[in-house]
């Protein structure tokens, strides 16, 4: 039976899969990175999420048009990053509580339009597969990598430019700085609240995109609590990830290589209790963050409110 | 990234400048002017109102009342971005830097870029370079700032304000981190800017130093301008008067005592810091009863982590701590306390009191478990009075009651109560670190009283400080301490400034003598 899993054609379906399953955890988790490394702990993800995936999925369903399904979804994140923002920079409210205030809010608001719009779950024709010309056609490397619908690109392709951002330009420049000594940023004149406030709400709005993935790209269906808690392993991965791009890139595949496999244990009948598998995932987060965490990238001043000329 | 503009300040003016923070007036009616080439000196107690006021000047605050006049127009200050706008840099007490980033892209930050909203940090590193030159102020662009040492991320710092075209410099308390070798490098490079038409505001409570840097000096007491004076026609007693308020004892009396036996022994110690790594280096000292033994060396090489490997705050990884030839190496610092050791943390707040209870309940916190002040799990509360109100009266302490809250009182008066707690106890060990750091002269001259009064009473005591005339003024011997190791102990007689500055820098005794 766990032969079985070497298979050909059952690696290649968890490798595909794996790179699918990557998409929500990638945008959400790039998001969060840019938040924390400008010291904004945002634990209001999966609420996020869960509001883009409905937005999108409602919009989808009533116009077809999964484009413009994706857009709003994306404006629903930003607001809401807009909202962290000024409850934790204007407000300086606890960023850890203020942040599963805006978890339940998304959980409990997506949960409430659902069952006042759609009440039952349906199903949209999101996002096709896109299959690259060419690259597609490589027999195995084309079915694992080049034959996904365009938000799963765009996730890859997002972290690239993340890096390119964060290391390249002054506004990287500015939102490290603003992370590990926001008094130092301040004192050269660079405004610490817009910086935030820009960080968190393109979180946001990353937030929204990776929850309409789900919706209108991934599984095409919204319900109750879509995201199971994605947008918490999410901020995980950005600590996983050393708050670097790249390492979140490594968090992210691991995480959905090994949902992946425990989602083919399952078709393939073996004899694991499949809560055991369910598990994996979160057992393996769990001791990554224990082991692989290096704390040196850590921002300083994460999660912590700046006041001016204290200290 | 655009050049910066050579801004041109012929004057700089505060004229009334009134700021109040809940319950008191940091700056009350402040008049205070400075004039391009002249480094103009502000002198004062901690918390006589130096740092707020130039924090006003630098738009860190909003005055409630006054002006600030450039070339003699008012202008308006809102922000630290106004302020670089008009030519004005600050170099921060607590260094303003980015420790995960390098020296040119700490310069970099806030800069508009030459390549729009791409960094251009190279050509920030070579103007950087060229303005090293100029100003004699060495320092790798490409380094990263968390592996400079102290004096070198000062240089970051003056280069940041200069990179911006900063035609005034205020410098807050520059050389608490230096050495003295390091304090005559900036007063070249401060003498050099001034020279070069440059305005300076020299922030500071060192008499001697705003002696010799300074042009014109103003004393500041209480928030208020007591007077401005051309260095030139003062003196250190005259400066010391006007900062005080009276008349104030410039050395302690030191009477001779007989030294005793060893009391504190310190074998081959070993102990790691915060960062993982040994902080104090096979480090060994021999403290006889009697003996003030100070420690003088920059913050941060290891100082902080011997002093809590012996008040039992830090596990030693190899070595030994002996207290009257017992071996008390890795006790909890309760089993310490009872056997005869008084700790004076640096860290006043973290380790020495909690802020949020009573000036009693401080007072107690050491012995309140234990007879006569506690009966089984009850506290004896008239004991307890009695022999706080004692200490209150004895150690000088001003307070309101026993029973007010000790963040109302002052930082002078916190530091008396942590002696009074820890020398009513009549320790066997001393260690006191930093102990007046922050304090004002009139508790500090008491504590200095106090800890050489221990002499009489056989107390072993270790001194720790970054003041050097402390240091010499209360040490029988002096050690340095310089990367968690000793770079050799002096007699008091033979410590000359240049011999303890070099010792700071890394120089042995041993390589001076040779050399």
């Amino acid at each position: 039976m766990i032969a079985d899993l070497f298979a050909a054609n059952v690696i290649i379906g968890i490798l595909t899969s794996g790179i699918r399953l990557a998409t929500p955890y990638l945008y959400a988790s790039i998001g969060e990175t840019f938040g924390q490394l400008s010291g904004v702990l945002n634990l209001g993800v999966d609420g996020m999420m869960l509001m883009g995936a409905y937005a999108g999925f409602y919009v989808t369903f009533h116009t077809g048009n999964p484009w413009l399904g994706l857009l709003v979804a994306i404006l629903v994140g930003a607001l809401m990053g807009l909202a962290m923002a000024f409850i934790s920079v204007t407000l300086k409210a606890e960023q850890g509580i203020s942040g599963i205030g805006v978890y339940l809010f998304g959980l409990g608001m997506s949960d409430l339009l659902f069952q006042k719009t759609l009440g039952t779950v349906e199903t949209v024709s999101g996002f096709a597969p896109l299959n690259i010309p060419l690259l597609s056609d490589i027999p195995v490397l084309g079915t694992v990598f080049f034959s996904h619908n365009i938000l799963v690109y765009g996730a890859f392709l997002l972290v690239p430019v993340a890096w390119f951002i964060l290391n390249k330009t002054t506004l990287g420049l500015k939102i490290k700085a603003v992370g590990q000594n926001p008094a130092a940023a301040d004192a050269l004149g660079v405004s610490v609240a817009r910086v935030r406030y820009a960080t968190v709400t393109l979180g946001g709005a990353l937030a929204g995109l990776a929850g309409a993935s789900l919706s209108i790209a991934l599984l095409n269906v919204f319900q109750q609590n879509l995201t199971s808690g994605m947008g918490f392993i999410a901020v995980a991965l950005v600590y996983f990830g050393g708050w670097t791009p790249t390492g979140v890139l490594l968090g992210s595949l691991l995480f959905s290589s090994v949902n992946a496999l425990q989602l083919w244990v399952q078709i393939l009948g073996i004899p694991i209790p499949s809560d055991f598998a369910v598990m994996m995932p979160y057992v393996l987060t769990i001791l990554a963050l224990i082991f692989a965490v290096r704390k040196v990238n850590q921002p300083a001043s994460l999660s912590k409110v700046f006041e001016r000329g204290e200290g | 990234m655009s050049l910066p503009v050579t801004h041109k300040i012929d004057s700089v003016a505060l004229r009334n400048i009134v700021k109040r923070f809940p319950g008191v007036i940091a700056s009350d009616h402040v008049n205070f002017d400075v004039k391009a080439g002249e480094i103009h000196a502000l002198l004062g107690e901690n918390g006589a109102g130096k740092t707020t006021l130039m924090r006003i000047l630098y738009g860190l605050y909003q005055p409630d009342e006054g002006e600030i006049l450039i070339n003699g127009k008012p202008v308006a200050i809102r922000s630290p971005a106004d302020s670089i706008q008009l030519g004005l840099g600050m170099i921060h007490q607590h260094f303003m830097l980015v420790p995960t980033l390098s020296v040119a892209a700490n310069v970099a930050l806030g800069l508009k870029s030459s390549r729009g909203l791409l960094l251009d940090l190279e050509v920030v590193s070579q103007r950087l370079r060229a303005l090293s030159e100029t100003y004699g102020l060495r320092v790798d662009p490409d380094a990263m700032v968390w592996q400079l040492a102290v004096g070198e991320q000062q240089r970051v710092e003056i280069l940041k304000a200069l990179y911006r075209g900063a035609a005034l410099l205020i410098l807050d308390e520059p050389t608490a981190v230096l050495t003295p070798q390091e304090v005559d490098e900036l007063f070249v490079t401060l003498r050099r800017m001034a020279a070069e038409g440059h305005s300076l505001i020299f922030i500071s409570h060192k008499l001697h130093e705003v002696l010799a840097i300074s042009h014109r000096v103003t004393v500041l007491r209480n928030g208020r301008v007591v007077q401005t004076l051309n260095t030139a026609e003062t003196s250190r007693k005259e400066l010391a008067r006007l900062m005080v308020g009276r008349e104030v004892m410039l050395r302690v009396e030191r009477p001779e005592v007989q030294f005793g036996a060893p009391r504190l022994v310190i074998k081959d110690l070993w102990v790691t810091g915060d960062k993982g790594l040994p902080a104090v280096r096979g480090t060994s000292l021999q403290i006889r009863s009697g003996e003030i033994l100070g420690i003088a060396g920059v913050s941060g090489n290891g100082q902080r982590e011997l002093a809590e490997a012996i008040a039992g705050l830090r596990k030693p990884t190899q070595g030994q701590i002996l207290i009257d030839g017992m071996d008390v190496t890795g006790w909890r610092p309760e089993k310490l306390i009872l056997n005869g050791l008084a700790y004076i943390s640096e860290e006043r707040f973290r380790d020495g009191v909690v802020k949020d209870l009573t000036v009693e309940e401080n007072l107690m916190l050491e012995q309140h478990g234990h007879a006569p002040f506690a009966r089984g799990i009850f506290l004896d509360f008239g004991r307890i009075a009695s022999h706080t109100q004692e200490m209150i009266r004895d150690f000088e302490i001003k307070t309101p009651s026993r029973q007010t809250p000790l963040r109302n009182l002052s930082g002078g008066n916190i530091q008396k109560l942590i002696l009074a707690r820890e020398l009513t106890r009549k320790p066997r060990v001393l260690i006191a670190s930093q102990p007046t750091r922050g304090v004002d002269i009139g508790s500090t001259e008491y504590i200095h009283s106090r800890l050489v009064a221990q002499r009489a009473e056989q107390t072993a005591t270790l001194l720790i400080s970054e003041d050097l005339d402390e240091i010499r003024n209360l040490s029988d011997r002096i050690a340095v301490m310089y990367e968690g190791r000793i770079m050799g102990v002096l007699e008091r007689e033979d410590a000359s400034i240049e011999k303890l500055g070099l010792m700071m820098a890394g120089v042995s005794v041993e390589s001076q003598e040779s050399g």
